[in-house]
């Protein structure tokens, strides 16, 4: 059984109109990311999540009337929705404030968000999870998974400028920031938060998708030494079109248990779910797309030469034969 | 040909039972009561807070209070001190954590003032003359540096002894946060989260000081006396209503600055009745502070002894007789209150005030769910992928597929041995190690399909692409190592369990991916003909 047997699609033709579609959508996204579209979570903005269990089904509009009577306006920014399954009757009320850090009262709000359901003649309900982080931390874990994302990227792009040359390690860090970005794109699209879990998503999604880059950039660099005379271009689409079923089957296997995490991994890992389903799409096209079209790019502005040069680089190693 | 085939066989075999024995066989032996000796049940893998329920909170030590505290008290020696050597300036007054100033020396007296402040602070201040007889003293860096990491230590290990003393099972006190003066307290299964948070944060700080006046209904009152500011050696302290009087409202007092006795000198502290059969705190002290208490209240007699808790007063006996090593704190508590207050003396004062900057509780209830939801969604990632390996490689799919079993099996093995904390972001690392870990064996048969298309016996073709395949796998590993070696730097729980999980899984993927994959490969084809063609992809 073989997926995609003797293709020969000109990828590297379509190059720029790739390149169009995913800066429509990262634009667009932009626009969305611009206009609040994707909020940072409580991990990051600081605030007061509550998520409380009925004991019967009650409207989500009560309780959304009951929560925007918080004293002190608390209530005028609030999210109340439902969460997890609707036979659950979870509800989820997220207020941007918390209780003052000093002095043990930095729950004060959650208690007056449960004071004011109890008062409201809600159902009975219990408090399954509160989180309460201070702006302080929130502040913290912003400037930290910043720094994260720049040092895992920057690892990378040293690493595969180590093992690969410059300008494919540029491609591959290309389109590893294009994933990204899409991912965040969509993220905006469909109204996620910036919570911690979609963090350790987009950072996962990193190291990720730039493996099946790995893959093309070894096979583009065997077809090199094979096909010296052949423009890189059509070395690269070569290469492309060869390892095409596993660029799709390797995706397709990680995506597989992905979309086992996302319909039953529940309510918590939803969002890392999602990040992780876009950023494998999004990975696997700008695999076959932008990445070897940005080598390609770097590359091809030097003379023939240059692309002689390209394997005589790889053959100061010549203990190593890789390439799969 | 194939000849450490029965070494790698054995070799595989023996990480697949030791792990399996640690990883695996006590989570079955718990759930089925089947035999196992106790040091192996010990090993287990325990469960996140996410995942069983309990608190999470992180505090902030404000380590200035410890500065503070010690800059009052060397500024309040030296004021004494100079008084003994005849040096009567007009003002000592602390104007930071770290800084005081000396107002007002006389300028005859200034030689010897700079012999007994010299003497006394120039190990830990450093002192300049401002002229006028002004002299600024402020704390050095690597005092300031000292005192910090001694709060910290002393907060870890005060928190640590009134958590055990609450009875939590694997707590965790850790120090945190990027400035180091954070500390993260984990307390899984806990769920009364306000009376934690009081225990916890409670400073502690147990005197009993001598009353010299009071009360009063205000500040003005009790001063008036004294020309509206209290005597050098004295202070005011308020209490709220007092059980032993049965007044109400706020009421101040001013008491001796130097306390009799302090939390220090305690031994140690029960619950017990006072006269009224009302709950109360009795507490003994060690001989030490035994001495002193029966030398200040057998001197006085007559007069009263407040008892003063963070600064709080909670009641003032009357001392009736000369008391050894024994006292009792009343003031209205309830059972609870004062169990945990004699626990909170027990275990020692904080050095320094805390405030809490992030608190999250999961409740059992969605522990329990995120349990559920994480297996279903294991199981279910297991099942799309062995099944899609078996029909898309065929026989070949069952190699992959016990590669990855064997791989899931030593991944829990480890983390059981390691005594890690499985969170529901580790689960989801889990099911991503099934997913990302079978790649490695499709780049693999992609290559063995090619190589058999380009018409080489099974042998070659298999050893070929094993030994080609070999460094992307490193690679595409090493890529996703650095991502993950970065968000276990960067997260605290969950998220770091997350990045631990799958840094073990593609660690262990490496070996089954390729080492066992290839002997079975070896093994199949050992049992073959030399000449064999075909194998089943």
């Amino acid at each position: 059984m073989k997926l995609f047997e003797h293709t020969n699609i000109d990828f590297v033709k379509w190059r720029w109109h790739a390149i169009a579609l995913s800066l429509v959508v990262i634009l667009a996204g932009g626009l969305a990311i611009a206009r609040g579209r994707l909020p940072l979570g409580v991990d990051f903005a600081g605030g007061t999540i509550v998520i409380v269990k009925f004991q019967q089904h009650v409207p989500i509009d009560r309780v959304r009337g009951a929560v925007s009577s918080l004293p002190n306006g608390a209530g005028n920014d609030a999210v109340v929705q439902e969460y997890g399954e609707a036979a659950q009757n979870q509800v989820l009320i997220r207020v941007a404030r918390t209780g003052d850090e000093s002095g043990g009262k930095l729950s004060e709000v959650a208690d007056t968000v449960v004071g004011t359901l109890k008062q409201a003649n809600l159902a009975g309900f219990e408090v399954i999870n509160t989180e309460i982080v201070g702006p302080v931390v929130g502040e913290q874990l912003k400037r930290q998974g910043m720094l994260a994302t720049i040092f895992a990227m920057g690892g990378i792009l040293i690493y595969i400028a180590l093992r690969f040359q410059f300008s494919f390690a540029v491609g591959a860090i290309a389109a590893t920031l294009h994933d990204l970005l899409v991912t965040l794109a969509f993220l905006a699209f469909f109204h996620y938060d910036l919570t911690l879990n979609v963090i350790a998503g987009l950072l996962t999604i990193t190291g990720y998708s730039v493996n099946d880059t790995i893959v093309i950039f070894d096979r583009v660099r065997e077809n090199m030494r094979s096909m010296r005379r052949e423009n890189l271009s059509t070395i690269v689409n070569v290469a492309v079109n060869q390892t095409l079923s596993r660029t799709v089957i390797t995706a397709g296997t990680t995506l597989l248990s992905v979309i086992a995490l996302y319909l039953f991994g529940g309510e918590v890992l939803q969002g890392f779910a999602f990040t992780m389903l876009v950023g494998i799409v999004s990975g696997t096209y700008s695999t076959v797309f932008i990445a070897a079209a940005i080598a390609i790019m770097l590359q091809g502005r030097k003379p023939i030469k240059g692309q002689l040069a390209a394997p005589a680089a790889t053959e100061r190693k010549p203990g190593r034969r890789r390439a799969s | 040909m194939y000849k450490n085939l029965r070494w790698k066989v054995v070799t595989i075999l023996g990480v697949f039972i030791v792990f399996f024995t640690l990883g695996v066989y006590p989570i079955l032996a718990k759930r089925y009561n089947l035999p196992a000796p106790g040091w192996l049940l010990a090993k287990h893998l325990k469960l996140g807070l996410d995942l069983q329920g309990g608190v999470h909170l992180v505090l902030k030590v404000n380590r200035d209070d410890a500065l503070r505290i010690t800059t009052e008290s060397v500024s309040e020696q030296l004021r004494e001190s100079l008084r003994a050597a005849g040096v009567e300036p007009t003002g000592v007054s602390v104007t930071s954590p770290t800084t005081f100033k000396v107002e007002g020396v006389p300028a005859d007296k200034d030689a010897e003032f700079r012999r007994v402040a010299d003497e006394q602070t120039t190990t830990q201040y450093e002192r300049s003359a401002a002229g006028g007889g002004v002299h600024q003293f402020s704390m050095r860096p690597n005092i300031v540096k000292e005192l910090y990491e001694q709060t910290m230590v002393q907060a870890v290990e005060t928190i640590d002894r009134r958590v055990n003393e609450l009875g939590v099972s694997e707590p965790s006190i850790a120090r945190h946060g990027m400035n180091d003066d954070q500390i993260l307290v984990q307390l899984p299964g806990v769920s009364e989260v306000a009376r934690a948070k009081d225990i916890i944060s409670s400073t502690a700080l147990l005197e009993l000081k001598l009353v010299e006046a009071g009360p009063a209904p205000t500040r003005e009152a009790l001063l008036q006396p004294y020309n509206g500011q209290p005597p050098p050696d004295m202070e005011v302290v308020s209490g709220a209503t007092d059980a032993s009087t049965g007044q109400a409202g706020t009421s101040f007092f001013l008491v001796r600055k130097v306390a009799a006795v302090t939390g220090n000198d305690l031994r140690s502290a029960q619950v017990g009745l006072d006269e009224n059969s009302q709950p109360a705190v009795m507490f003994s002290l060690k001989p030490d502070g035994a001495r002193k208490f029966a030398q200040v209240t057998g001197t006085n007699i007559g007069r009263s002894l407040a008892i003063i808790l963070d600064n709080k007063l909670q009641s003032y006996p009357r001392i009736d007789g000369r008391i050894a090593d024994n006292g009792r704190i009343s003031g209205g508590f309830t059972q609870q209150e004062a169990a945990d207050l004699a626990l909170k003396l027990r275990s020692g004062a904080l050095p320094a005030s805390m405030s809490y900057f992030e608190e999250r509780v999961v409740g059992p209830t969605l522990g329990r769910d995120s349990i559920r939801a994480g297996v279903t969604a294991s199981l279910a990632g297991l099942m799309l992928v062995v099944i899609f390996m078996l029909v898309y490689y065929k026989l070949s799919g069952i190699n992959a597929v016990v590669a990855m079993v064997a791989n899931l099996i030593i991944l829990l093995g480890m983390m059981a041995w390691a005594g890690f904390t499985m969170t529901l972001p580790g689960i989801a690392g889990f099911i991503l190690t099934m997913g990302m870990g079978v790649d490695s064996n499709v780049l693999i048969f992609e290559r063995i399909k090619e190589e058999l298309a380009a018409q080489r016996g099974a042998r070659a073709a298999i050893s070929a692409s094993f030994s080609r395949v070999g460094w992307t796998l490193f690679d595409t590993h090493v890529t996703s190592f650095i991502a993950c070696f970065f968000l276990y730097n960067f997260g605290t729980g969950p998220i770091a369990g997350f990045a631990l999980t799958l840094f073990l899984g593609l660690a262990t993927n490496l070996f089954t991916s390729w080492f066992v994959s290839k002997t079975l490969f070896e093994f199949n084809l050992s049992r073959r003909p030399a000449n064999a063609q075909a194998i089943s992809i």
